[in-house]
């Protein structure tokens, strides 16, 4: 697959689940990108595929450095400014590593179809076998290279499991039309392998989605 | 205190060279006007000290100033397609030397750390106005110029102005140099409501717009404050109903006074504690009277007095009612958003944690009322202790986020750093 190409060019500068998202997004289209971090995934969509990028972030000094690398980025939160945008606006809203983070996944995924026609959501997957191992053989909260905070200073506080998020979509009346894993090993797990062995390998997943029409 | 360019030219004591267009260009209501430039070239300095004469401004009141003045300074060079302006707007007590030594106090430009040469305000790359606003003090028409039906010195019979009369003089200001787009329009405090001004209401002849420490409406404390310095300036017994120039009196006192109180609301409660604390002015301890014992007040006094001789109090007053009445939620049936309706203006929104003046949720409000309509807006809220005065300070992240703002606007609209090569000169 391209992507695994793109992977292997680029080993440690872009991170894998931007490559996905990168792949699922349109040239020219309209991205919001929340909790966009330092703008990493808006400069490369803008390099690579032209597109009118926003993002919102919550961390301050994230923020400075994306404006001072002249993105459009405002300092907000997803949970609180999402409201503000009006209906359809953008072509994509992206949702990278952030929906564990927020108060209301729920609430916020809906605000992404309100605001977006796609939504593109990516997210550790608190299924993956090696986190059931720590909890089965350790019986402790898991802590990885990817997810190092200890449950106490972690803001990651509604972790899901690929199989939670895709009962979430089916719950609010969303299809999924794309589904991408990423194993332990980097290697991805596409849409024709079952739903639950990306529960059960996917170290990370990324949904494209869209309102049920 | 009247200071006019003439008086300028003097106290800068160069060889000027002076030069007197005549053009013709077409006012906002569509008429013919016929304006003047009058260009004053400083032989040592990059700066043009110049004023604009127009035949007529309508103001909001009703009310007209006919004829009317804008004394300005450029930076740099008008390109070809004069895509490469950026207008900076200054703040109540500011005026146009944004970066270029003020006449009267020796200072260098008050935003020396925004524009100039190499900085993000590059005047090696822009073409950079900075109007004195109307209603100001420092050659452009205000209380101190002289009334032309009477012969006399405007004083209250100045007519009252707001935040939109002084940027409809500048629009007069920009088509008589013939820009029909300005690339950006920058301005912190007062500023920055012009700022929103021009991109609400001439939103098409602006790319992009750089309100900071600003708010889409004056809040009840600060027209308070607002209030106790014009009342300071009235009891002052040399104010004399406005007329001191004629009766050869200075309100000094009441215009110091207003400055002090106004000063503080600059500050920060952290920076004032940092900066002075407790300590005494030059003494062992207290002397148990009304001297200035602590550092603070005799901070306070400098300012204060060091401040009348470069400002007209009746200036002060008319500046100040402009900020009270600035209301862009009242323009729009309370809702914000409405002024900014399909904007295709980029902006870049900034405040500063400990400014209390104008808060960063007043900022915030405009981000909203911005996202609202899906337009592209850049917002940081810089971590700084120094209040409302950061703004003119030098903050790293500030300038780094505007310099990254303006030059991936000035890529987006494909302005080149050669852009100033050819063009008015």
């Amino acid at each position: 697959m391209s992507n695994n190409q793109e992977r292997i060019n680029n080993p440690h500068s872009i991170r894998h689940d931007h490559l996905i998202i990168k792949s699922m997004i349109s040239p020219n289209a309209r991205v919001l990108d929340i909790g966009c971090g330092d703008g990493a995934l808006l400069e490369l969509l803008r390099q690579e595929k032209n597109i009118d990028g926003r993002g919102i972030e919550i961390n301050q000094k994230n923020v400075n450095h994306a404006v001072a690398k002249g993105l459009s980025v405002i300092q907000g939160d997803a949970d609180r400014d999402l409201v503000n945008y009006p209906d359809k606006s953008f072509d994509y809203a992206v949702l990278s590593l952030t929906i564990q983070a927020t108060k209301n996944p729920k609430l916020v995924l809906e605000q992404l179809l309100r605001i977006a026609d796609y939504a593109i959501v990516s997210f550790p997957n608190f299924g993956h076998w090696k986190i059931r191992w720590q909890i089965l053989a350790f019986g402790r909260m898991p802590v990885t290279d990817k997810l190092p905070e200890q449950w106490y200073d972690t803001p990651n506080i509604h972790f899901c499991t690929v199989k939670d998020f895709a009962t979430l979509c089916k719950n609010i009346n969303t299809k999924v039309e794309e589904a991408i894993s990423i194993n332990g090993y980097g290697k991805e797990l596409s849409d024709d392998i079952p739903l639950f062995m990306h529960n059960l390998l996917g170290r990370e997943s990324v949904f494209l989605l869209s309102k049920k029409k | 205190m009247t200071s006019h360019p003439k008086n300028r030219d003097q106290t800068n004591g160069q060889s000027d060279e002076k030069v007197l267009q005549k053009d013709t260009s077409t006012d906002l209501d569509g008429e013919e006007t016929s304006s003047s430039v009058a260009t004053t070239r400083h032989a040592n300095t990059k700066s043009e000290t110049k004023t604009f004469e127009n035949k007529e401004l309508k103001l909001e009141s009703g009310a007209t100033l006919s004829p009317f003045t804008i004394a300005y300074e450029s930076y740099g060079t008008l390109n070809a397609d004069k895509s490469n302006a950026i207008l900076v707007c200054h703040a109540l007590t500011g005026d146009q030397y944004a970066a270029s030594k003020h006449p009267v106090t020796g200072k260098e430009g008050w935003w020396e750390i925004l524009v100039g040469p190499g900085k993000p305000i590059d005047t090696d790359k822009y073409f950079v106005l900075c109007p004195n606003v109307i209603g100001g003090c420092m050659g452009s028409t205000g209380p101190a110029s002289i009334n032309p039906k009477t012969g006399k010195i405007y004083g209250l019979d100045f007519p009252m102005i707001t935040i939109g009369d002084m940027v409809k003089a500048q629009v007069h200001l920009i088509d008589s140099l013939g820009i029909n787009q300005l690339f950006s329009v920058i301005g912190g405090s007062m500023g920055g409501m012009q700022v929103l001004q021009w991109a609400s209401k001439y939103s098409e002849r602006v790319f992009s717009a750089i309100p900071i420490a600003t708010a889409a409406r004056h809040s009840s404390q600060n027209i308070a404050f607002h209030e106790v310095g014009r009342q300071a300036v009235m009891a002052d017994p040399e104010w004399k109903s406005g007329r001191y120039l004629e009766e050869k009196t200075n309100p000094r006192k009441g215009l110091a006074v207003a400055r002090m109180a106004a000063h503080i609301t600059y500050l920060s409660d952290e920076a004032l504690h940092s900066k002075f604390g407790r300590n005494l002015q030059e003494r062992e301890k207290v002397t148990f009277g009304f001297d200035a014992d602590f550092q603070v007040e005799s901070y306070l006094r400098h300012q204060g007095f060091r401040f009348v001789d470069r400002f007209d109090a009746n200036s002060y007053l008319y500046i100040t009612r402009a900020m009270d009445y600035f209301d862009l939620f009242a323009e729009h049936d309370g809702i914000l958003a409405g002024a900014f309706k399909n904007t295709k203006t980029r902006f870049c929104v900034v405040s500063f944690t400990s400014d209390w003046l104008f808060p960063t949720r007043e900022s915030r409000q405009i981000v909203h009322a911005l996202t609202a309509n899906a337009a592209n807006v850049s917002f940081v809220d810089i971590e700084s202790e120094k209040g409302h005065d950061a703004f003119l300070l030098n903050e790293p992240e500030m300038i780094s986020a505007i310099k990254g703002f303006i030059s991936a606007g000035a890529k987006q609209k494909g302005l080149s750093a050669s852009a100033n090569k050819k063009g008015l000169s």
